[in-house]
Parts: structure tokens; sequence; C-alpha cells
């Protein structure tokens, strides 16, 4: 981890992402029980993202951050492409998350998040929301650090998560 | 599209040409889809080149061969993909601490048994297991579990047997070499499942090699042993009673070998067919209600054995509903 742009936040994005989604996912992903290579709804996601956006510089990685595309100018667009908004504070805190990322190491950015599906956009910028990332970090690392899953919880994206055999069989 | 399994039972080579996959013999070269494919099942003389290897490993897709008895020789079994250190360390301490390997152990023993006697009762013999069932319950050592486990067995198959057609009746269960035609169905199948539990094994994150009931010396794949104590009565012996009550599979589907008695080309065939009829099969499943197959019941099963590792929920064994 020593060349990580900042020592020690390791925190990848897709964890922010699973704290907003569900702890037990998050808990699940981060100890390496994963099921994701199953889930068409994954590929479906990669299929829309080389579908349209085929010109923008894509995947940039930053440390443990990795973004979908990134378009320069006078203030950097953090670019990410989601399929629907029925977890949409997550999308929302991943992006944050982002911008809090970028701003430690000095970049002025903001965060836009693409629905192709709804064809919608959405803008977010960090101003006031150093804090709630913040917390939402402490969170993610007091889940990881638990020996044991967070129980799960039933919830209307238990029906197209990939762990909901693991959940609920 | 559903990744299907892919048996072969004539020989022939297995070889890759850019990104396609070729079963070739003499009636000529036959494409295969790999995206389509789940595992491959090798029971005939089958050459594979290393670069068909190398694709297979690359796509995930476990190969077993089985020697022209139909026993199991082996795996090739990809580099795993799905790893998680953590879940390893917590299968490992689940060995090593004494209570909570018996714990496990007794599990598959308990389930297989209260499999037995769903299928006593479906075969309407009445013979149930509650006393040795007791005794497991204060069974201190996995010897004694053992030594249970062999009574309830032997039990079983003495009841089954009341039912069974003359000329297949179990009588004595023998192994390697079976010395009749019964255990040489029942052999043959249980090969067929201990190699489809590996292939559910390395879909998940459970290292194969980790086992409660058997000793994880006693075979490469020892968790697959373990699970296959709660599958074999649910889908093994199921099959091969309908098979011999239905006359599907008759005398002449076995043969003699100095080896004993063995199942005939045709007789293969016909229990391939019967078995991957069955494990496609589909049952409601109550609790995440909705239809699943029978062979995903033991992907399942994996992953009650990943949520009782973690902590998360003790593990109940399928008994089977339906
Ligand atoms: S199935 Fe539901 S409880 Fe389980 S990880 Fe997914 S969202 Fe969380």
């Amino acid at each position: 981890m020593e060349d990580y742009p900042i020592p020690n936040l390791f925190i990848r994005g897709t964890e922010v992402n699973y704290l907003f989604v569900c702890p037990t996912k998050l808990w699940f992903f981060t100890h390496g029980i994963t099921m994701e290579q199953e889930s068409e709804w994954v590929d479906l996601g990669r299929f829309l993202h080389e579908q349209r956006y085929a010109n923008e510089e894509k995947e940039v990685l930053i440390g443990p951050i990795r973004i979908d595309f990134i378009r320069k100018g006078d203030v950097v667009e953090v670019h990410e492409v989601k399929m629907g908004k029925t977890i949409e504070k997550a999308h929302e805190m991943q992006a944050l998350y982002y911008l809090y990322y970028l701003k430690k190491l000095g970049i002025n950015a903001k965060a836009i998040l693409h629905y192709p599906k709804l064809n919608e956009k959405k803008e977010i910028t960090l101003e006031g929301g150093e804090k709630e990332v913040e917390d939402a970090l402490l969170q993610v690392e007091v889940i990881k650090s638990s020996s044991r899953p967070p129980k799960p919880v039933k919830k209307s994206i238990c029906n197209s998560c990939a762990y909901k055999e693991l959940c609920w069989g | 599209m559903r990744k299907k399994p892919l048996t072969i039972l004539s020989d022939g080579i297995l070889l890759r040409r850019e990104n396609t996959l070729y079963f070739e013999n003499e009636k000529g070269r036959k494409p295969l889809a790999i995206e389509g494919i789940y595992d491959i099942y090798i029971y005939g003389h089958v050459t594979i080149t290393s670069q068909a290897l190398h694709y297979l490993a690359q796509k995930g897709i476990v190969v077993h061969f089985f020697n022209h008895y139909g026993f199991y020789d082996g795996s090739f079994y990809p580099r795993e993909t799905l790893l998680s250190g953590d879940l390893i360390i917590k299968q490992a301490k689940h060995y090593l601490e004494g209570e909570k390997r018996m714990k496990l152990a007794k599990a598959f023993v308990w389930g297989g048994a209260k499999n037995m006697e769903r299928n006593l009762r479906r075969w309407k013999v009445k013979a149930n297991f509650s006393e040795e069932l007791e005794e497991l319950k204060s069974a201190e050592k996995i010897t004694e579990i053992m030594n249970v486990e062999a009574r309830i067995r032997e039990k079983y198959y003495a009841s089954w047997d009341e039912t069974l057609p003359d000329g297949f009746k179990i009588v004595k269960r023998t192994r390697r070499p079976p010395r009749n035609e019964m255990n040489a169905l029942i052999s043959f199948l249980n090969s067929r499942l201990y190699a489809m539990i590996i292939s559910e094994i390395y879909n998940t994150q459970l290292a194969p090699t980790i086992s409660y009931l058997h000793e994880p010396y006693e075979r490469r794949f020892s968790l697959a042993l373990d699970i296959s104590e709660i599958f074999k009565p649910v889908i093994v012996d199921r099959i091969a009673n309908r098979l011999v009550k239905q006359r599907v599979m008759r005398k002449e589907h076995f043969r003699e070998d100095m080896n004993g008695v063995l199942l005939t080309e045709d007789g293969m065939k016909r229990v391939i067919q019967e078995y991957n009829k069955e494990l496609s099969s589909s049952v409601k499943h109550p609790k995440l209600k909705k239809n699943v197959t029978k062979q995903r019941l033991v992907r399942l099963e994996c992953y009650k054995l990943i949520k009782h590792l973690v902590g998360l929920e003790e593990y109940k064994p399928l008994v089977a509903w339906f």
C-alpha cells in the first residue's frame, strides 16, 4: 500500500458504494466472497459502457479508486455510469468519495453520474460533503474489520442482488 | 444462456483452434460452444491439447476424468479465481477446533440419514434411524460418528433391498470392484455425483481440501465427500431405484469383467441421460420462493456452509422436501 497517493486511505469506491447498498454485501465483498462474475447485470453495465462512451479516457485508476472515465478541463470531470437509480444514495456517496480523494491530492473536480438507461445525468460537487464522506469511511472500516458479517436484512434490492442465494437460500 | 455439463463418452481429441473448442474423432470435427459449458466429464479415451487446456482454464471450466469402468480418476481443476483468505482460515479453524468439527461432521451424517429415511418412506418401507441418530448425538469422536454412519447405511440398504426387483438387490454394498449390478450402478452414479460436487465447490470460495467428516488427507477433494453424504440418497439412490424399477436398466446393460460387474457402454449412456435429466429438473425452493435445479441445490448447500463458517447461520443440511 506504500505506493498509494494517500498512504492511509485505501478504501475502494465500490466499498463506499456497498456501504449504502447493504453492509452485508460490503462485508462479503471485502472478505473475498464475491459473486459478481455470475451476474448478468454487471455484464450489461460493461456492455452499455463500451457502447456509449468509447472515446473517453476510461477506467482511470488512482490508488484505490477506479473512475469510469475522466474529462479534463478547468475543472476535472469525474464520470460514472450507473444502471438504475434504486441505490442513488450509494452512487452519490461513491462519487463524493472520489471528489474527496481528488481534493486531498489537490485536484478540484466535480462528478457527473450518468444513467444512460434513463437518459439522465446528475452533477455532484464536494462542497460541504467532507464530513459525510469521513463518516462513511469510518463505517466501512468498522464493518470490514468485524470478524463476522452483519446479519442480512431483507430489502427490495435483495431480489436483484448477486448474493441473494447466499443470504436467503 | 444456462451453462450445461458436457459429457464425452467416445474417444477422440479435444483441441482449440482460434477461439473455438473442438471435439474431433473419426466422425469428424465438432465445434463446442465454450460459453455454454459448465464443466466436462470424460469417460472415453480423450487426448486434450495443451491449448485446449489453457482455454478451459481461462474460462474456469473443470474437467473430470473417469476410467473405463466409469470410476472417478481425477480432475483438471483450474487455478482458483474465487479466493477468500478469510474463509479458508475459518474453514481450517472449524477443522482444528474439536467441537466445531464434530458439529459439522454430525450434521453431514444426520442429513444423509434423514434423506435415506425420506427415500424409504417414498419406497414404502417401514424403517427409521431414530436409534442410531440418538447415538450420533452423543458421539464424541469422528470414529464413533463413522461407526454410526456405517450402521445406518447397512440398515438402509437392507430395507431398500426389500423393494428392489430380483437380480437387482444390493445385498452387500461392495465397492471397487462392484460385485453385482446394483452396486455397479450406485458406484457409477456416486462417482459422477462426487465430480459434480467438485465443480460446484470450484465455483465458490470454499477450499475443496478442508473437510470435517472425512479426513482432509483421505482424498484430494475431501469436502466433496462430506457434501455427497447429503446428496447421495437424494440424487444417486433415487435415480438408481427408478432405473431398475422402470426397467430402463436391465441385465443386458451390465457386463462381467474379471474386475467385477460393470456397466456396458449403452448402460452408461442410459444412466447419464437419466442423471442429466434429473439434475436439470427443478423443485420449488421454499425459502427462495423460486424454482431451482437439483444441481443448484448443491451450490446452495455450499452457500449454507459458507454462512456457517463465517458465523452467520448454523448449518442445517438439506432434507429433501420433494
Ligand atoms: S441479498 Fe440482500 S442482504 Fe444479502 S447482500 Fe444482497 S442486498 Fe444484502
